[in-house]
């Protein structure tokens, strides 16, 4: 065994490019896994963990019917009738530039459940209780919180990120809510001798624990696309690894037979191979596992920045290292190695004793396994084209994706085929012919790296269209949306009557921006009033609008509610829906609102003012002409000391969103251009491979007169054909991806459906991108051969092979 | 006269130092004769058809064809002889996979400029390939493939056929066969043939025999 | 002071590590010396001095500027069947610092226990609230004490002190009562008119009861309802630092004797001989301060509860009283598993004087951690 395995290594040192391209191929598979499933760990930990804060996920809440606060008076009347019950306020703050979310709890009342702090060694009750109290939060709030509060802040780093834990007579006076809580936590155990509910607070329901959290489902296909990409990169990476493998297997063909003469068994052999092939795993999935950690480190603020934008989720910055991921990176490395190498440890395990004259019979056997293809891609089409007229739901979205993608790879020979017998058939001279016919020849071993590079160039070009669709929409949309110049937040009503009272006569409109939070539709939504001005009636984006939509708002006759209310909760035109409070309303438009995670209604401000007399009226839109902007910023800002960033311009405003939304798609940005970059390693590896096997059917055509320079220039020729006809392939099938993602995927996930718009000169860059990576990876194989020694290619000739 | 070999020397870098293959070798060829190369296994037999086909490089000597030094040529100086000037029969055959039989036959020609698709056709029918013209090499017996490579190397009409064990791959009989319609079809060209063999009966069926041993001729 | 004033010393000492066990269940809160070496500082609280005089009703409410107060009652009770039960309900004050501040920033944290004992069952329930919010509370006049919906109100006559006429319920979730107490005869203060020494550093509070009611009421258990009947004792205990540094725990015995006389009794244990003190009250309600040494308590014989090993039997002897008596628990298990746990439970004794009165024994440490 020990010598056989010696036998078998010998064969790397003399192959050390092989070698490494064998390990860097495993390596880079088992880093882009596990890079994803780390940063998915990553952000479903903060999930539960915001879910289990304060025992969310374990307790059942009381809380307003209409979603509004409540009373502190009905609290103590409920722990006065006997209910055994906490009062929790929940609500964001603004420290500096970061919005946190406080959580303000009672200590003495909140059910072991619920234990958020465990506060027991480090400090006083007073101190919690006491103004200026205390806050608990992870490290990173507590950065986030520096030079913005007098208020010591504690760390405890089990805390989800972006949430500040502390007294609730704190969280009254930071969130301006005195003698109010957001809900109440019930106790498991209750006493039986309680007064009912509905005699206390018949306004108040019970509602069950959240065991997923809404974090949880809301992010689930955003980390089901992650998985999915992370899944087609691995796919992708493992090309490489057949290559190299298959081509280690071709070359160790002699010795494997000179071993099995020599008496060792096929069944020893086989486990020597696999032993060796498992060490080649653990070495590359250790150093692919690390190498994945690092690339979760580099990427996690942006999916962070992602998931915070698209779904108010708070997930730290930082990996932490979990010992599941490294299983898990290790199993898969070893699993894609066995995978890539089935193939050629059957060929070791049916290797005749004797060698056969006959070469093998490659071609006749591809045009079956082609045809097969062919057929089984037609019926991944049908079922994908039924899924697209009668499925519905995320799910459904991602399986017409799988069925689009299985099936454009399985037909992707055949098409390829055929684009070559084309080729062939137009083309006139002897080389010329050779030249279609052999790329027909090298087609099946060059067919897996293809489909990498086809699958790679679809998801660019696919999510590509649906970052730039969705671009250009936001920036008309935000353009919109913006259209006021100046937005300014005042500190309190003195000021805001102020400042009010200070603009009219400088600037053509003041309109107010005025919202309370609540729950409408069962959705956690905010209710924005609005001035009956032409700024909205010319801007707004709307999707549907009744008739006189602006003049039915603003004389209460109806309400506008985003895109995302409307698709979650099925809300059209015409529907009636009840505001917190139990107004009852009638939906006049929807309009986009594209980046916001919540549903949202938008009423006339004077029945904003009636229905929520307590509305917190501190922020203005201010129209007026673009040059007094600056002047008017700068006014306000010294007349009435209001702070820099209570005052934003348009422009600011603009690029503030705009950069958000960049660093949104950053990360699938990056992991398009590793996925592409992965496949076209894929491409070199196989053409290494190739270029080893294919000496044979080159020796003899130089032998009959064509030099090694222009053989080496077809090699390279063809490699970029394919590539091309691999690239043109792949533009269907990325727009049908793109459009999956947009009126399918997207619509599920954000709740909002983009109009898809084309660009073919991206389409062009990318195409000529993939060539180019092709050519690269063509170039090397190309060049060796232009260079290889005559007597090489005679050992082809030598009589005794 | 076609070929004028002179004064041919070859050696070989192998682990054990440089080995002599050829050792000073000079040989005559006319037009429209036939001349076999005897030996055993390593004499040498395929380095001088190599070297005489212009696939490899002397270390020393000359090497005329037509009177034309192929030692001064460039590689596309080479690589144009070997398209234009000669032909090889190789004991694997080594046709072209990817290509069918009548374009494996009209390739060589096809590359030298001199495509006649009548002769190849008349080739294929003395061949007693007609039918099976649109087959692949991977579907042929190796009879079948070595009449194709005889197709294809007298297809372009070289003014020298080159064949290095030609009937090595193949049972005696059929060897013999296919050796009877090269010579036959070589003779009617009027092209000149080594061959190279270790087989004394074939090569008694040639006009000239040379014995090599040891990197040169016994007589 | 009482012993029971010591369970209150435990909600002073809760003031640092009250979160252990509302976020921490199952870690053991306390040690006995953690909680002895707690409220010996008064830092800025009031101190109670001799020679005071109690002010009715004005001192039936909270007294915020000491640190720790309560209001606790406990009831020997029977059935027509002729099952014992035993009742406690108590409401601790305990101030986080000096001073009155509104809503939740006040720093008054009021705590609630109740239990129910039966020969067989002890039930146990603990509250806690934070004072301002008006979740608990104690007013003078009306007086009403309570937490949650446990409460203690009284229904007295006009003319008569507030606390002779008592209804007096709290809930658990396997257990609830609801009791009238009835006293006719007047309160009793302890030791130098109310002023009760605590040892011989002078630590002291002030401490007076109500050991007369009569009581009658229901209540609730697992099983059903059970009528009953029985006798009550009221205690209402001030201070600002009623342990001295070396007090590890105490025995506590309040008495009923059967010829109507009571005895209020306890031993703070300190490593050493410890310090005895008590309260000798006739039939006609007339107290009797006991000099020092003039009580003497014995444990007899120990079980195991909780996983400490408490003395269950004890004899107590009052020789300038004729007192010679050997009490025994109802049930052993009358432990108060709660934030601050300690044995408080129904006895009866036998001897000279037979009786039946309630027990309380804190600062014994698991046998495990000796």
């Amino acid at each position: 065994m020990k010598t056989t395995l010696a036998a078998l290594l010998s064969h790397w040192r003399r192959h050390p490019v092989q070698l490494a391209t064998l390990l860097f191929g495993l390596s880079l598979a088992t880093a882009l896994w596990s890079a994803v499933q780390a940063i998915n760990d990553e952000a479903r930990a903060s999930y539960a963990r915001a879910a289990q804060t304060l025992g969310q996920d374990r307790l059942a809440t009381l809380v307003r019917k209409d979603g509004s606060r409540i009373d502190q008076a009905v609290y103590v009347a409920l722990r006065r009738a006997g209910w055994l019950v906490s009062p929790v306020l929940e609500g964001d703050k603004r420290f500096g530039e970061h919005r946190l979310r406080i959580f303000g709890i009672d200590p003495l009342t909140a059910p072991p459940q619920a234990q958020a702090v465990d506060v027991a060694e480090t400090g006083a009750l007073l101190n919690f209780v006491a103004p200026p109290g205390i806050f608990y939060a992870a490290g990173e709030a507590k950065t986030k919180l520096t030079g913005q509060t007098s208020t010591p802040v504690r760390v405890i780093e089990t805390i989800p990120p972006g949430v500040i834990i502390t007294d609730i007579g704190q969280a009254q006076m930071l969130l301006d809510a005195r003698l109010q809580v957001s809900r109440l936590l019930l106790w498991p155990e209750q006493s039986p001798h309680r007064t009912p509910l509905s005699e206390i607070a018949p306004d108040l329901i019970e509602r069950a624990p959240d065991e997923a959290g809404d974090l949880a489902r809301l992010t689930d296909s955003f980390h089901l696309n992650l998985t999915a990409f992370g899944f087609l990169a691995f796919a992708v990476g493992l090309f490489i690894v057949h290559s190299a493998v298959g081509l280690a297997f071709e070359q160790r063909r002699p010795m494997f037979r000179t071993l099995r003469a020599l008496g060792v068994s096929a069944r020893s052999l086989m486990a020597v191979i696999v032993v060796e092939l498992l060490s080649f795993a653990i070495v590359a999935g250790l150093v692919g596992v690390a190498l994945g950690y690092a690339l979760a480190a580099l990427l996690l603020p942006d999916v962070a920045a992602t998931l915070r934008g698209l779904y108010g989720a708070s997930v730290p910055g930082a990996i932490i290292i979990r010992p599941q991921t490294w299983a898990l990176g290790m199993a898969i490395a070893v699993v894609g190695t066995l995978i890539s190498a089935a193939q050629g440890l059957l060929g070791v395990w049916r290797l005749p004793l004797l060698a056969s004259a006959q070469p093998r019979a490659w071609a006749q056997a591809s045009r079956q396994t082609i045809a097969w293809q062919l057929i089984a891609a037609a019926a991944l089409f049908v079922a994908a084209l039924l899924i697209a007229r009668f499925g519905s739901g995320l799910t459904a979205g991602f399986v017409l994706l799988a069925s689009l993608l299985l099936g454009a790879a399985l037909a992707l020979p055949a098409i390829l085929m055929a684009g070559l017998s084309v080729g062939g058939a137009l083309s006139k001279s002897a080389m010329s012919q050779w030249f279609w016919a052999d790329a027909r020849q090298q087609l099946p071993g060059l067919s897996l790296a293809l489909t990498a590079m086809l699958l790679a160039l679809a998801a660019n070009i696919g999510v590509g269209t649906m970052v730039s669709s969705f671009r250009a929409t936001f920036v008309g949309w935000i353009d919109q949306r913006l259209a006021s110049e100046l937005y300014v937040g005042t500190r309190d009503d003195a000021e805001a009557a102020a400042v009010r009272a200070w603009l009219v006569s400088r600037s053509d409109a003041v309109l107010p921006i005025w919202n309370v939070d609540g729950e409408v539709a069962g959705q956690r939504a905010a209710i924005f009033g609005i001035a009956d001005h032409a700024t909205y009636r010319d801007n707004w984006p709307m999707l549907q609008a009744a008739p006189d939509v602006w003049a039915k708002v603003a004389r209460g006759d109806g309400a506008l509610i985003n895109e995302q209310l409307s698709r979650r909760k099925a809300l059209n035109l015409g529907d009636a829906i009840a505001l917190p409070g139990g107004y009852l309303t009638r939906i006049v438009g929807v309009y986009s609102d594209y980046g916001n995670p919540n549903a949202q209604v938008i009423i006339g401000v004077n029945t904003l003012t009636q229905l929520f007399p307590a509305v917190s009226r501190l922020r203005y839109a201010i129209r007026v002409a673009p040059e007094k902007v600056q002047r008017l910023a700068d006014d306000l800002r010294t007349t009435f000391g209001i702070p820099e960033q209570n005052i934003i311009d348009q422009t600011a405003a603009k690029n503030l969103s705009l950069q958000t939304f960049e660093r949104t798609f950053k990360v699938t940005g990056a992991l398009n251009v590793l996925t592409l970059g992965v496949a076209a390693l894929a491409m070199f590896a196989s053409l290494l491979t190739l270029a080893g096997m294919r000496l044979p059917q080159m020796a003899p055509v130089w032998a009959m007169g064509i030099t090694r320079r222009r053989l080496a220039a077809m090699e390279l020729a063809r490699s970029l054909v394919l590539a091309v006809l691999t690239a043109i392939a792949a533009l269907p099938l990325g727009l049908g991806l793109a459009w999956i993602l947009l009126a399918i995927v997207n619509v599920e996930a954000f709740g909002w459906r983009l109009p898809i718009h084309y660009f073919p000169g991206e389409w062009l860059r990318l195409a000529l991108l993939s060539v180019a990576a092709t050519a690269l990876a063509a170039a090397l194989p190309a060049w060796r051969l232009s260079r290889l020694a005559p007597s090489e290619l005679l050992k082809v000739f030598a009589n005794e092979r | 006269m076609l070929l004028d070999v002179r004064q041919l020397k070859k050696s070989f870098v192998t682990a054990e130092g440089p080995i002599a293959v050829l050792n000073g070798v000079d040989l005559h060829l006319d037009r429209g004769v036939s001349l076999a190369l005897t030996g055993e296994s390593g004499s040498g037999k395929s380095t001088l058809l190599h070297l005489v086909a212009g696939l490899d490089r002397p270390d020393f000597g000359e090497i005329l064809v037509d009177g034309k030094d192929l030692t001064t040529l460039d590689d596309a100086g080479l690589a144009a002889f070997r398209r234009e000037t000669v032909a090889l029969v190789f004991q694997q055959f080594n046709l072209i996979p990817s290509l069918d039989v009548a374009a494996n036959i009209a390739f060589h020609a096809r590359l030298a400029g001199r495509d006649d698709p009548e002769w190849q056709r008349s080739l294929a029918d003395r061949l007693g390939l007609a039918g099976i013209l649109r087959r692949y090499p991977e579907q042929l017996s190796g009879g079948q493939q070595q009449r194709v490579a005889i197709g294809r190397a007298l297809a372009g009409r070289p003014r020298l056929i080159l064949a290095d064990e030609p009937t090595g791959n193949l049972d005696e009989a059929t060897g013999d066969t296919v050796l009877d319609v090269m010579l036959s079809l070589v003779a009617e060209t009027g092209a000149a043939l080594l061959m190279a063999t270790h087989s004394q009966r074939l090569a008694g069926r040639l006009g000239r025999r040379l014995h090599l041993h040891a990197g040169r001729f016994e007589s | 002071m009482s012993a029971r004033a010591c369970v209150v010393c435990l909600c002073v000492a809760l003031v640092a590590l009250i979160f252990v066990p509302v976020f921490a269940p199952g870690v053991a809160p306390v040690s006995a010396q953690g909680f002895a070496g707690l409220g010996t500082s008064a830092e800025g609280f009031a101190l109670p001095t001799p020679g005071k005089r109690f002010s009715f009703p004005a001192d039936h409410g909270a007294h915020n500027d000491f640190r720790i107060e309560w209001w606790y009652v406990t009831a020997n009770l029977q059935a027509a069947d002729g099952t014992r039960y035993g009742v406690q309900w108590t409401l601790f004050r305990s101030a986080l610092a000096t001073g009155d501040a509104d809503g939740w920033a006040n720093p008054q944290v009021w705590m609630g226990h109740a239990a129910i004992t039966t020969p067989d069952r002890h039930h146990v329930a603990e509250r806690f609230a934070r004072g301002g919010i008006g979740q608990a509370g104690v007013t003078a006049q009306p007086f009403d004490a309570w937490i949650d919906a446990w409460r203690m109100t009284s229904r007295a006559a006009a003319t008569a002190d507030a606390l002779s006429s008592l209804d007096l319920k709290a809930a658990g979730a396997d257990f609830a009562f609801e009791l009238k107490l009835d006293a006719d005869r007047p309160l009793v203060a302890h030791g130098d008119g109310g002023y009760s020494v605590k040892s011989d550093q002078g630590q002291a509070s002030y401490y007076y009861s109500q050991p007369f009611y009569r009581v009658a009421g229901e209540l609730t258990l697992p099983g059903g309802a059970v009528a009953v009947t029985g006798q009550a004792w009221l205690d209402r205990e001030w201070s600002s630092q009623p342990l001295s540094a070396n007090q590890v725990g105490w025995d506590w015995f309040s008495l009923h004797f059967d010829g109507g006389e009571k005895l209020m009794g306890f031993r703070l244990r300190d490593g050493a001989a410890g310090f005895t003190s008590g309260t000798w009250i006739s039939a006609d309600g007339a107290a009797e301060p006991l000099a020092k040494g003039s009580i003497t308590v014995t444990p007899l014989s120990t079980a195991v509860v909780a996983k400490r090993s408490l003395p269950v039997r004890w004899r107590i002897e009052v020789p300038s009283k004729s007192v010679d008596i050997t009490t025994q628990v109802l049930n052993e298990n009358a432990w108060m598993a709660t934030a601050f746990p300690y044995w408080e439970g129904p006895i009866s004794f036998v001897g000279t004087k037979p009786g039946r009165g309630y027990l309380e024994m804190t600062g014994y440490m698991p046998i495990a951690d000796r």
